[in-house]
């Protein structure tokens, strides 16, 4: 019955125990324990790419009207599989003038990123690879990681066209960081706390309810931070051949990909341990295996969106890009921060602290933010029609003399 | 407290072995069969020409100083946000204004017309 009711930390137990009972050193156990955890994190996280890559693609040709892969296994489950057989044995080519040490480690890096991020999300409330109490941070700072491997794949090619997908890289992840990072801080600011479990435990009402602003505006950056389409610019393939990896062959090109899918379920996990209430539900207190498999249930519901908005959008023009991210997300995420903190702040002062009050109040204020930003968009939209719509100067031909 | 950062600790190191292995692996697999022409420089199909490090336009420093002042920036809210109960009125005012502080940044940035892509 214990087992059933939350079997991982059972597991654990059992082990240090055993362990124990062998006369171990109780660091040496810890530490042997953790190394374990750490390898299970691990593992776990990569083979989640496996099913997450059958999942996109089988969605993807669902989208275009095709049937996708269905030939390996039921409905096509295990396609995966001869694939990393052949990317297995494919050449490794390495481009003349590389710089070998950076370009090798790059990809390396750069999936390496993605799994950091697994170390602080928790997947039920005794189920959590290490519950720092600077989670938010280390998201952040884990984050940057990941936009350091592609300007080192991108720098080291010697190639012109993966030197523009790694320029084009740092312009769009480092300004999408801006809103990612003051989105963060609102949860931060609710909860009270930077770990990613306690900000899970302090979500009575999903932040996703209290500030669905800050919600879209962590959804929206973190897109932009995956570097997938509608922002799909650093690899945009009929521009730039394909951006930062067109050197890349083997495994090596592989491994972009991989880190590519993971980050997208990462930021999944992300947005629904963050805004949308991570492990919680009914019965998950006392049987953590059900907050497990809701953790997952929102996990998926969120990257089904991530997949069709990739689906579904074209790509944008790099002004474009930058203009939504600097005049649109960054301006509305500071807005949204100080109303977030001047309400908060309020509530203590008049020393009301029910939830009811408190969720009605902040809900408000989100809806008085959008109604906002959508009049003074729809101001400045009317405003560009009436420019283009202006008569323009145009060229007049030179009018030549009829000569005889 | 101190299980936590050993673990972040042993996921380091564990992380950078994950993608390196397969790589190697399939470094060992895969034929090795390098031709001259096979290690040019792909930019589509044409010998290319002059060095790869070439000037790039001044608009992404000018974007990565802006991001520059505001991440500096952003960190010092943390504590701030976590602080937040046992603030008062006052913390609470000034973080305010150093919010707004950065807004005015923002705003003359764009004045300037510093997020123009020319």
């Amino acid at each position: 019955m214990e087992f059933l009711r939350d079997p991982i930390s059972f597991i654990g137990n059992w082990l240090e125990g055993l362990l124990l009972g062998w006369k171990m050193a109780p660091s040496a156990a810890t530490a042997l324990i953790q190394l374990l955890g750490a390898f299970i994190v691990g593992t776990f996280s990569l083979a989640l790419v496996i099913f997450t890559i059958w999942v996109e693609r089988k969605l993807y040709a669902r989208i275009q009207d095709r049937l996708g892969p269905n030939r390996v296994g039921p409905w096509g489950i295990f396609q995966t599989f001869p694939d990393m057989i052949k990317i297995f044995t494919k050449e490794y080519i390495t481009p003349d003038g590389a710089d070998k040490v950076v370009y090798n480690l790059a990809p390396i890096l750069t999936v390496s990123a993605v799994i950091l991020l697994w170390a602080v999300i928790p997947f039920a409330r005794t189920v959590v690879g290490s519950d720092v109490n600077v989670g938010v941070l280390y998201i952040v700072a884990v984050g940057a990681i990941g936009t350091l491997g592609i300007i080192m794949a991108g720098w080291s090619s010697n190639n012109k066209y993966a030197l523009f997908g790694a320029f084009r890289t740092i312009s769009q992840m480092v300004s999408y960081e801006v809103p990612m990072v003051l989105a963060l801080l609102v949860p931060v600011l609710l909860g009270r706390t930077m770990g990613i479990n306690s900000l899970v435990e302090a979500q009575t009402v999903w932040f996703a309810v209290l500030s669905p602003l800050a919600a879209l505006l962590f959804f929206f950056s973190a897109q932009a931070e995956i570097g997938r389409a509608p922002f799909d610019l650093l690899e945009a393939e009929s521009e730039l051949v394909a951006g930062y990896q067109t050197e890349y062959s083997g495994l090596k090109f592989g491994m972009f990909y991989v880190g590519e899918f993971l980050h997208a379920f990462t930021v999944s996990a992300l947005t629904a341990s963050l805004f949308l209430g991570g492990w919680r539900g009914p019965g998950a207190e006392q049987w953590p295996i059900l907050g497990m498999a809701y953790f997952f249930v929102k996990t998926f519901i969120v990257y089904f969106f991530v997949i069709v908005l990739r689906i579904t959008m074209p790509r944008l023009r790099i002004d474009q890009m930058l203009n939504f991210n600097w005049k649109f997300l960054t301006p509305v995420a500071l807005v949204l921060l100080i109303a977030t903190a001047l309400v908060e702040k309020g509530l203590q002062l008049v020393g009301q602290d029910s939830m009811v009050l408190r969720t009605v109040v902040h809900l408000g204020m989100n809806l008085l933010i959008v109604w906002g930003t959508v009049e003074i968009l729809r101001r400045s939209a009317r405003k560009e029609r009436q420019r283009v719509s202006e008569p323009r100067p145009v060229a007049i031909a030179p009018q030549t003399q009829a000569s005889d | 407290m101190l299980n936590d950062w050993l673990f972040i600790g042993l996921f380091f190191l564990i992380v950078a072995i994950f993608p390196g292995a397969p790589i190697l692996i399939a470094g060992l697999l895969a034929p090795k069969r390098t031709t001259p022409a096979k290690t040019q420089v792909y930019e589509c199909g044409m010998e290319t020409v002059g060095d790869t490090w070439v000037q790039f336009k001044v608009q992404y420093y000018v974007f990565a100083l802006t991001f520059l002042v505001f991440d500096v920036e952003l960190v010092f809210l943390f504590p701030w946000a976590v602080a937040f109960d046992k603030l008062p009125l006052v913390g609470v005012v000034s973080g305010i204004v150093f919010i707004l502080i950065l807004f005015v940044e923002l705003l003359a940035a764009w004045r300037k017309g510093v997020l123009e892509w020319v």
